[in-house]
């Protein structure tokens, strides 16, 4: 009967398309339990059998953040054209154009704005399916664009990073990414707005080590994998069984790196509270921060003989 | 005992016929000095032959030579009163990297940077450079106590990669390297860096957001190791040498790219033979870059410092 699967299946399924159970049923990849696609989708892709979070796409993620699910993306760089000529196994250029196709953005970020529990906020969100979420040129532009634009609005920042790290085609550029992502959130932190990152399965390599670490706050979705390493690479460096949970994201708020789990249907309120308590404090003074004096190092004549004239001075020209 | 690497083969074998040949002429009357001229001769063409067209999976392998000047023989030669500040105040202290007050060319300084070892014993000692996240976290603290005194703060890069353990991530180790990072960007006093060996990853770039970069001629920095980069994308590690040509990790590519300032140029053959005329070449290049930031107020190293960071990707976008 092997001519039903190989020829007359696939036949059927071409004709019939998207109707085939395929598509209408999942099956949970933590209990194996099968379900309903509508059912996922009103859960918020979360398993109701065993609560297991799986990935969401950035387009079903905005629209479950904002109030009224009313927001608006802006644009985010075009595509990174290919600056070192990479090729491994493919190109770089083909790799982007493959991953262009699957999922019709043009890199792994989007960026959108809006009001969140009546908070004005900009979300930067990572896309998974897009060669791992991995952080090159034009994710690193998105996550400046996102902090600029909190700035001008005067918005919190809110990220949600899910990324394999750094995206390796582009080399020493997506290294690079790593020092001009944490700029970009710490002038939004500079300007006294809050700074907020949702870890989201998985957030490893660059990523983690950069902007995503940094924020005032970190939540973290249920069971997401947070970490610096592969636990492949930890596991063939010191030979020993991993513990259990290792880089999960309650693992990570028993060792102090997340502020709290959240599970994504308490996500919007938790983030409109915390965003209410940080942006509008009620009737308190208005509490003023001292400003920072400048320091200068002074030029000398001689380095070899006197010490370093240091002086402090109130952003006054430098003397001596 | 030189140490020769793989590519070096022919030239190991006339260096030690060379020294064969003098050894057997101090004990004997044979006249050799014309073989041991024309052997030397060969020898120094082959060596130049060698080193003007190494690949970047060569320079990888000089950049990680195992006689090649680490950070505390350019202590030695280039700081007096180095004055070494041990742990992070949270956890422990980490060797792999090495900082503390010193004396640079009359300046007084925070130097931080990584240390390798220098044999076996050393090697453990400072985890070959691998540093967990207290290691981050010191560097952190020196920084912090340049701005407070308002010293210039000079980085040495020398590192693998930041250390992959189970302590190392329950401790944070993403976090403590984004920190440092945060730090470098934010500092306002002048930061320096020099990757002076084998700049890995997160754990250089943790050292190395700096108001000037540079990089000796054979060193390496890069996003991924060559092998780490050639197991994922190529599925065998066997094919590092395909990923260190498509990674351009060398000084030259690098500074094409424009992420690095300046290249130092190193002795035929490498750092490794003929290490004090290169310390001093990176103490130069040190104190030009020093000087030339000496004066300009600390608010704007630090804007200056972001706005160069934030560019890098900005460009090369269609």
């Amino acid at each position: 009967m092997n001519w039903i699967t190989n020829s007359v299946l696939p036949k059927i399924q071409a004709l019939v398309g998207r109707e085939m159970p395929d598509n209408l049923w999942h099956k949970c990849p933590a209990c194996g339990q099968m379900i309903f696609h509508r059912d996922l989708e009103q859960n918020l892709k979360v398993c109701p059998e065993c609560d297991h979070h799986m990935r969401m796409g950035p387009i079903e993620r905005l629209a479950i953040l904002f109030d009224d699910g009313q927001y608006q993306t802006i644009e985010i760089a075009k595509t990174a054209l290919d600056p070192l000529k990479f090729r491994d196994r493919k190109r770089y250029t083909d790799r982007l154009r493959e991953a262009q196709a699957k999922t019709g953005r043009q890199d792994a970020i989007v960026v959108a704005h809006g009001t969140i529990g009546g908070s004005p906020a900009v979300v930067a969100v990572f896309d998974f399916a897009f060669m791992g979420g991995s952080m090159g040129s034009a994710v690193g532009e998105g996550l400046v664009r996102a902090a600029k634009l909190a700035e001008t609005q005067n918005a919190a920042l809110i990220a949600f990073p899910s990324s394999g790290g750094a995206r390796m085609q582009e080399g020493i550029l997506s290294l690079m990414q790593m020092p001009r992502s944490v700029a970009a959130v710490d002038k939004v932190k500079d300007k006294g707005l809050p700074y907020i990152v949702v870890l989201t399965d998985p957030t490893t390599g660059g990523v983690t080590a950069s902007f995503a670490m940094l924020g005032d706050i970190h939540l973290a979705e249920p069971g997401a994998i947070i970490g610096f390493a592969g636990q492949r690479v930890i596991q063939e460096t010191i030979r020993e069984q991993l513990p259990d949970g290792f880089q999960k994201a309650e693992y990570l708020r028993e060792h102090g790196m997340v502020d709290a789990v959240v599970p994504r249907r308490d996500l919007k309120q938790t983030l409109g509270r915390i965003l209410g308590l940080l942006m509008a404090p009620g009737p308190i003074a208005k509490i003023v921060a001292l400003p920072q004096p400048e320091l200068v190092i002074a030029p000398r004549n001689d380095p070899g003989t006197t010490p370093a004239d240091v002086t402090e001075t109130d952003g006054a020209s430098p003397s001596g | 005992m030189n140490t020769f690497l793989d590519f070096e083969k022919p030239i190991a074998e006339l260096e030690g016929k060379i020294k064969e040949l003098r050894h057997l002429s101090d004990d004997g009357e044979l006249n050799i000095v014309d073989e041991v001229t024309r052997l030397q001769s060969k020898a120094e063409r082959l060596l130049k032959q060698t080193y003007s067209k190494l690949t970047p999976w060569q320079k990888t392998l000089v950049a990680r030579h195992p006689d090649r000047p680490h950070f505390c023989d350019y202590i030695e030669a280039l700081v007096e009163d180095f004055s070494p500040l041990a742990g992070d105040r949270a956890f422990g202290e980490d060797l792999a990297i090495v900082g503390g007050l010193g004396r640079f060319r009359g300046y007084s300084a925070v130097i931080i940077g990584h240390e390798k070892g220098a044999d076996t014993e050393g090697r453990v000692r400072h985890n070959f450079g691998m540093a967990r996240p207290e290691g981050y976290r010191k560097a952190v603290r020196l920084m912090d106590l340049a701005e407070r005194f308002c010293l210039p703060v000079i980085t040495l890069v020398d590192t693998p990669g930041a250390y992959p353990g189970i302590g190392a991530e329950e401790r944070g180790q993403s976090e403590a390297i984004a920190r440092a990072i945060q730090k470098c960007t934010d500092l306002r006093v002048p930061l320096i860096s020099v990757v002076v060996g084998e700049g890995g990853s997160g754990g250089a770039i943790a050292l190395a957001a700096a108001n000037h970069v540079s990089m000796l001629e054979n060193s390496v920095y890069s996003v991924i190791s060559p092998e780490g980069c050639a197991s994922i994308l190529w599925r065998s590690p066997d094919k590092a040498q395909d990923a260190a040509d498509a990674l351009k990790l060398t000084a030259q590519d690098l500074h094409k790219l424009a992420i690095v300032d300046s290249i130092i140029p190193e002795p035929l053959g490498g750092a490794h033979r003929a290490p004090e005329g290169v310390i001093e070449s990176v103490g130069d290049e040190i104190e030009r870059a020093l000087r030339a930031l000496i004066g300009v107020p600390g608010g704007e190293l630090r804007a200056r410092r972001r706005e160069k960071f934030m560019a890098i990707g900005q460009t090369g976008l269609s």
